[in-house]
């Protein structure tokens, strides 16, 4: 059987590996030697799943969509990660990775956001924890996640303005990479996707793994089977999708679907499909597909969702893109919005705009009557609600 | 023996100049190679423009971003750089991140520098050790010196695959830092550059990150075979001009 997790080299097939200048090697090196060791023993379960339990607010429901799955004649589940303290799946993983650096004796705590929801949700478990905290964020993302930017200082983080390039997430994450380099001995940096050297994309997908082995469980009760025939979930870097597909990555029944922004359409020139306009590269440390030039200058993506709006994807999931294990849909800008107006009339709830994209796939795939689908719902809308505005002129 | 080893062989207390290759302007790869060449340096390293130079600090990011935004890309560096050894006999190195070496094709950006006499890389982000499981065999074709970073957190382990691997010198980062020019050194730093030497490595080393003048060069000589000067040389020439290159570097030597 093929194996489309990690294998004992960082790889996922062509792609992984940690292309890290010397400054970062001792820190990427005590992550490897120890991620397995310490977030796998029994105390650190204990405290992660508890956490999960109390402080998250897990588990977050399996919801049979009843109206959804009557107009489509099919059977289709959201995971309802936007139920998660926060407001999305990102705390999963910060949860995690705090414990993991507080074990590893760090005192302190960088991050990088984009719109803000991994910031807010880093920033979070930092208070928690009594950590100094942080967070990069590109000035153009600072002047429009207004509202995040308040949470994170609100929480006692520092929201620190990454003014180079496009001033967006990409620079963001140089920025905390570079003060990495510069703080290697007492920091830790708490990536927020499934990106960047490894251990880190297989790091961040055990910790979202809860959400996959929570549905297989919750599944079991409903349907009594714990295996979908679909899972859905949408793509900026890929750790909402990663967590869910983990417990299915190598079980051919279930179909894997990774669901990109188009942004104003994947020929515009203004887009993050990057299955489709990536070409393999390193970006953040990573061998995986990402958004260049020929020259290999990395370009700046495009899309209404500030979450996908990543120029490459995790080497996860560039190899499900590749050996064709997963199935990969992009979804433009209208559609998306579209969607997460479908989603708020006919289930009452309103999905981050992230979230949005992966259910518009609903126009897109033909599903039959027997089939089970299971949506990661990533993340509520709340934070999208001034995009919301403008775009519905509400 | 190639360029590089030989002006090891035969100099104490090298200086060794980096600028970004399209900056300020995008035609002026050759004449600061030039300037510098009067001026008596005794390497230059090149800078490939990245749109994403992790390693490097504000004044290197800005510099790659107004080379990139002039137009410098790999071709046109590779034809700048044709008439090279015409102008000059100073050990020439290109320094560059991987990606963009990669997207050109690494053999035929190994066999371009042959051609045009570049004398050997640094590349900040591949790893010694993927180094030389996947690509030794290629830059040595080429007869290519790869030089290698090490920091204050290296292990003495780590130091010597580094040594074994680096042909020409050893690039010793001068701390916990991303490039950029800093006034002086710590006891920390002293006490690191003291620690490596005593290591007795067969390259010689190189300290760069953080020298910026006559002092910090001084003391980066008094441990090691010289020192590399980049942000200090990028902020020059942005505010004088490149024909002050001679200037610059007497502030250095003299």
């Amino acid at each position: 059987m093929k194996n489309f997790n990690v294998n004992k080299d960082g790889f996922y097939g062509d792609f992984g590996g940690a292309f890290i200048p010397e400054m970062l090697f001792p820190n990427i090196d005590e992550l490897q030697k120890n991620y397995i060791k310490i977030s796998e023993s029994k105390e650190f379960k204990k405290e992660f799943n508890q956490l999960l339990h109390d402080y998250v607010g897990r588990p977050t429901p399996l919801y049979y969509a009843k109206r959804l799955s009557e107009k489509f004649k099919t059977k289709i589940y959201l995971k309802r990660e936007d139920l998660c303290h926060t407001g999305a799946h990102k705390i999963n993983n910060t949860i995690g990775q705090i414990l993991l650096a507080k074990k590893l004796g760090k005192k302190r705590i960088i991050a990088e956001t984009g719109a803000g929801q991994h910031g807010v949700a880093t920033a979070t478990v930092c208070a928690l924890m009594g950590v100094e905290c942080v967070i990069y964020m590109g000035e153009v993302d600072i002047s429009r996640q207004a509202p995040n930017v308040a949470r994170m200082k609100m929480l006692g983080a520092k929201v620190r303005p990454a003014t180079s390039g496009s001033k967006t997430l990409k620079d963001a994450t140089n920025e905390a990479i570079r003060d990495w380099i510069s703080n290697p001995v007492d920091t830790h940096y708490i990536i927020g996707s499934v990106v960047g050297p490894h251990p880190y994309p297989d790091m961040v997908a055990r910790f979202q793994s809860v959400i996959g082995y929570e549905t297989k469980k919750q599944l079991l009760k409903f349907e009594n089977t714990e295996n979908p025939t679909h899972v859905i979930a949408c793509v900026g870097g890929g750790s909402n999708a990663a967590g869910l597909f983990y417990p299915f990555l190598n079980n051919k029944n279930v179909n894997i679907v990774c669901v990109e922004a188009a942004g104003k359409g994947v020929h515009s020139g203004e887009s993050a499909a990057t299955s489709i306009l990536g070409t393999e590269g390193i970006i953040h440390g990573s061998k995986t597909l990402l958004m260049q030039t020929k020259d290999g200058q990395i370009t700046e993506p495009y899309s209404i969702s500030a979450g996908l709006d990543y120029p490459g994807i995790g080497p996860m999931h560039a190899n499900l893109f590749r050996s064709k294990r997963g199935e990969f849909i992009s979804i433009d800008d209208s559609d998306a919005m579209k969607w997460g107006l479908i989603l708020s009339q006919m289930e009452g709830i309103i999905p981050a705009i992230e979230t949005s994209h992966a259910f518009a796939v609903l126009d897109k795939m033909k599903f039959g009557k027997n089939d089970i689908i299971i949506f990661n719902c990533s993340g509520r809308g709340d934070k999208d609600l001034d995009t919301y505005i403008n775009y519905f002129k509400l | 023996m190639n360029r590089i080893n030989k002006v090891f062989n035969k100099k104490k207390n090298l200086l060794s100049i980096y600028f970004t290759a399209g900056f300020p302007g995008i035609n002026d790869t050759l004449k600061i190679i030039k300037e510098l060449d009067k001026s008596q340096v005794d390497m230059i390293e090149i800078g490939l423009p990245f749109s994403d130079p992790l390693a490097d600090g504000p004044t290197i990011q800005k510099s790659s971003e107004k080379a990139l935004s002039n137009g410098m890309t790999t071709n046109l560096l590779f034809d700048q750089l044709k008439d090279l050894r015409k102008i000059s006999d100073i050990p020439v190195v290109i320094m560059g991140y991987f990606n963009p070496i990669l997207q050109y094709g690494i053999e035929k950006f190994c066999s371009n520098c042959k051609d045009v006499g570049i004398d050997g890389l640094i590349i900040p982000d591949l790893p010694a050790d993927i180094f030389k499981k996947n690509y030794k065999i290629i830059f040595e074709k080429y007869k290519l010196n790869m030089m290698f970073l090490i920091t204050p957190q290296t292990s003495n382990e780590r130091i010597n695959l580094i040594d074994d691997l680096s042909k020409g010198f050893i690039y010793m980062v001068s701390s916990y830092s991303v490039t950029g020019a800093k006034d002086s050194f710590d006891k920390y730093q002293i006490e690191y550059f003291k620690r490596i030497k005593k290591l007795n490595l067969s390259n010689p080393l190189l300290i760069g990150f953080g020298i910026s003048n006559k002092k910090t060069f001084q003391a980066a000589c008094q441990n090691s075979n010289g020192a590399i000067i980049g942000s200090a040389y990028i902020k020059y020439i942005e505010n004088h001009g490149v024909s002050k290159t001679q200037d610059f570097i007497k502030l250095i030597k003299d």
